[in-house]
This record gives C-alpha cells, structure tokens and sequence, in this order.
C-alpha cells in the first residue's frame, strides 16, 4: 500500500483518526508521518513487509533481484517483481516457488522460518510429534553421512518409537499421507 | 442477505455491554486468525467466481456450528455505505472490507463476539472479541470456531510455514492479539512516548487512535503481537499479556502521581467531564471519546457518582455516526448527528442517575 500522503513511498504507519466526525484510517510513509505529527507511531518499521523487501533488493542480491522478478508462481503465476510492489503473495504455492527469498524475509520480519504451534487435523501434541520426527530425520541423515552408525541406529529405533506413539493404536503412521500441503508436491 | 440491523441495534446480550476483567484500563480483547483454503488463489488475485465459491464453502462450513448455524451471511456487494460503515463502526468488519465492493461477506453470532470475514486479505479472518483483558478466553473462542470451520474446510498449510497467508507478516500461526488500553494518566504525566517506545522494541505493534493534530484521542492504544512464525500461540499471548500487565503497572503508579501532585485539578477535570458529557446538546465524535475519556479515568480513581464503565463503553459504540444513522432511520448532517448524539448520552445517563 501506498503513503495516502506523499502517494511515492510504501505505507508502514497506520493510523486512526476522527475527522469532521468520521473515522477513517490513515496509511502514511514514515516520512509523512513524522511531518504530520504521528511521533508515537513511528517506531523503525523494522517489521514491515515493504522495508524488508526494499532492504533485500538493496543488499541481498543487488544484481539477482532484476532476475528474480521476472520469476513466476508456477500456479498462479504471480511475477516475484509483483510481490515485490504490493507485498502480498498470490496463492499457497508462491510459499513454495518463492521459498528461497521468503526464508530470508521471513528470518528478518519474524526472526524464524519455521512454523511452531496449531496445525490442522490434529492436536497440537501431534503436530509436534510430527515434528520431532521430522528432525530426527535428518539428524538420521545426518549420521549417515557421517558413517555413525551407532548413532543411527540408536536415531532409528527412536524414530520408531514415536511414530508408534503418535498412532493410538500403535499401527505405523504413514507419513506421506499425513503430512498435508508438503512444500515439495 | 442484508443486514439484521433492528437486532443489532437492541444491544441486549451483546459481547460489549458486559464486563470483562480490568475493564476500567482495558476497554476490549481481540484475536483474529488468517486462514486460506487449500489450492486456491488468495483473494487478492482470484478470480470473481472463485470469490463467490469461497464465500459459498463457508457458509455452507457454518451451517454445521452452533454459534452461526441460521446467522445471515452479509454480502458486502451491495451492502449501503452507511451499513458498512456501521459494521466498521461494530468491530466486525475492517476498513478493507468496508471500501470493498467485490465478492466478500461477513457472518457472525448474534452477540457479535465471534465472526468471520471472508475474502478480506485471505479467504477467512476468524475474529473473536471480549470486553476487558481476557487473551485466553479471545484465543479459546476463535480457536474453536477455527477448528469447526476446519472440519469441512481444507486450509492451506505447510508444515514449514504454518498457515499460508497472502501477506508473509501473518505467516504461521496467522494470529494476531490485540488489546485496546486506556492510559490516561501516562498521557497527562507525558511518560507515554517512552513506555510505548519500549513496547514496540519487544516486537508488538501499537496503533494510536488521533484526533485532528496531533493529541491522542482519548488516550486509548492498541497492543498487539507482530511475530507469527516460529512463536507458539500460546507463547504469543504471554507475550502480550506481559507487556499489558506492565503497561498497567505504569499507568496506575503515574495515576499515584497524578493524585499526589494534582489531585483536585484532576477530579475537576473528570467531574467537569462528566457535567458536559451529561448535559450538552451538541457532542462531536471526538469531544465524546474525550469526555468518555475523562470520565474513565475518574472511574480508576474510584471517584463516586460516575456511570458504570460498561455504559460508557456502550455509550461510545452506539453514539458513533452510523449508529446514530441508523437508529433515526435516516441520514443525518454533522450538526443534525452531534444533536443526536448528546440527546443519546443525555438519555442514558439520566437513567442512570435516576435509577
Ligand atoms: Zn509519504
Ligand atoms: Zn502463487
């Protein structure tokens, strides 16, 4: 959204005010709403959307950004250089096209890119279970890698035992089949 | 369908005319989840009939909950500019979707303290809303409306990022709590830029509510949380709370202060208040968030003879220009509204004093 002032930069001030016995709201440029007085209101942005985007182009990848915003959503064919104007995505899978460049947003504006907390269909005990086993994972990976197999196999027998709690009945959980919206579909 | 206006406006049973906890500093609770439905395009991009297909999947989800089964689902098309302003006016809808024309709608229960906007930013803005401090009770009512929707809509979510919303700041939880406090006597004794500096260095937003100039009007800001991944709900809300009860602890120590150095000047400033605000025969929107203002602080320093804080609270929602509209069954000029008004306030408060 666009300063309702100067009309040039990103609004991050938001403001209420009753005038000739309206209310309205009022969406300004910190710039502008120093000028009209707002000082309260004017903390450092730091968490707005639009700044974060500004600052990426600016420093993240000065020359890939040109060349980032020619990309589209594969689905809804949002241009990267669209959310870079209006700050909003264009459906659940610029999540997954734009992943790369939202996790640095994401870490700036939220300071994670990892989603705790509810999650559909389940209680919240079983989502982190989910979770946890999704970390195990790759620690499992991991050791692998490394050729610890102790390690691993202790990680496997682990792994085993909280997919066993995760079920009621006890019966395996079929992990493709719970995991809903996986980013890689 | 249109809008159950006469029932809206008996405020019987209604969220707000209750008393909620610490409801002399803390005038209202909100909490509101974002949620998109799965495979689909977020408002903003969507086509028209993929609008009005989402507009019709949730209404048909809330037939099956108890709170909204037989509620009207008000589409915002169509819907006069005065009636909008109303639910503006009402908490239920917001500015966006007040100045929206297209496919959009609002459903809520019959006591306004749950709703649900649809097609705003993202398909469903699940609110809830208490009188006073009450984070938990807010979250609890919006969660379980939250989870009813859910068992016959298909969100949108990754187990990365949480709920997929159109706008990243709301990525994650999709939450957002906030909290309307009252802090006068942090005005009066000019602490409050430091102690809203503070709040906002700990990652919650605070919106003022201005008068013309520069002077907050009436004293009241809303706290809110800013982070909504990588922060359970729950931890979200301690957040807040925290911050409010401290914001509390301010303000009732610069109220000792206040008392201390300038006790008379501020009971005369609340009983003058309450003199104007119970006999003019013209109040402006702001001179009556002012008085009520005035009035409120006089009820924390426990002054006797001053109406109940939840009459003020209804007084102020009722006597907004919409309302007053809406109630006189026609428009009305500034002038013709601020004669309403003052005859609404004189009303309600004489019944008041004579009960
Ligand atoms: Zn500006
Ligand atoms: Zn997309």
């Amino acid at each position: 959204m666009k300063c309702q002032h100067c009309n040039v930069a990103e609004a991050t001030i938001h403001v209420k005010e009753v005038k000739n016995d309206k209310v309205s709201e009022l969406h300004l440029c910190e710039k502008c709403a120093r000028e009209k007085g707002y000082h309260s209101l004017v903390e450092k942005g730091k968490l707005s959307i639009a700044s974060q985007l500004v600052w990426m182009a600016e420093n993240l990848y000065p020359e890939g950004t040109a060349r980032m915003g020619t990309v589209r959503c594969a689905d809804c064919g949002l241009k990267y250089s669209e959310f870079m104007k209006t700050g909003r995505l264009g459906c659940p899978s610029c999540y997954r096209e734009f992943s790369a460049q939202l996790k640095q947003i994401l870490r700036r504006v939220h300071g994670a890119v990892r989603h705790v907390g509810k999650a559909p269909g389940q209680e919240g005990v079983q989502f982190e279970r989910r979770r946890e086993i999704q970390r195990l994972h790759e620690e499992l990976e991991r050791a692998i890698e490394r050729e610890e197999y102790e390690k691993a196999a202790r990680l496997r027998d682990r792994i085993r035992a909280v997919e066993a709690s995760a079920s009621p009945e006890g019966e395996p959980v079929d992990e493709a089949a719970r995991t809903p919206e996986a980013p890689q579909e | 369908m249109g809008l159950p206006i006469s029932e809206m406006l008996s405020t019987e049973g209604k969220w707000f005319g209750r008393l909620g906890d610490a409801a002399d500093s803390i005038l209202s609770t909100r909490v509101r989840l974002a949620r998109n439905l799965k495979g689909m395009r977020f408002p903003g991009r969507a086509l028209e009939e993929e609008l009005s297909g989402v507009i019709h999947r949730v209404e048909n989800a809330a037939v099956a909950i108890p709170e909204l089964e037989g509620r009207p689902l008000v589409q915002m098309a169509g819907l006069p500019v005065l009636q909008r302003q109303f639910l503006l006016e009402r908490h239920l809808i917001s500015y966006d979707l007040a100045s929206n024309a297209g496919h959009c709608g609002l459903i809520f229960a019959a006591d306004e303290s749950v709703s649900v906007m649809i097609n705003e930013e993202d398909h469903l803005r699940i609110q809830s809303l208490r009188s006073g401090f009450h984070l938990d009770e807010c979250f609890a009512a919006a969660s379980r409306l939250d989870e009813q929707l859910e068992s016959s809509l298909e969100y949108a979510f990754s187990d990365d990022f949480g709920y997929l919303t159109a706008c990243p700041t709301n990525v994650g939880t999709g939450l957002r709590a906030s909290v309307l406090v009252h802090l006068p006597a942090l005005v009066l004794t000019r602490k409050i830029k430091k102690v809203l500096a503070g709040v906002s260095q700990v990652g919650l937003a605070v919106r003022g509510f201005y008068g013309e100039g520069t002077d907050v009007l009436g004293n009241f800001f809303q706290i809110s949380n800013q982070i909504t991944l990588g922060e359970k709900e729950s931890q979200a809300l301690l957040n807040l709370e925290r911050v409010v009860r401290q914001l509390l602890d301010y303000e009732s120590k610069a109220r000792d202060m206040l008392l201390k150095d300038a006790g008379r000047q501020i009971r005369d400033k609340v009983m003058r208040a309450l003199g104007v605000f119970s006999h003019a025969y013209l109040l402006s929107t702001e001179e009556a968030i002012g008085l009520a203002s005035a009035i409120r602080l006089g009820l924390t320093l426990e002054m006797p003879g001053l109406p109940p804080v939840e009459m003020i609270n209804e007084i102020l929602l009722c006597s907004q220009p919409a309302h007053l509209q809406l109630m006189a069954e026609h428009e009305m000029s500034s002038e013709e509204r601020n004669a309403a008004r003052a005859e609404l306030i004189r009303e309600r408060l004489s019944h008041h004093a004579a009960a």
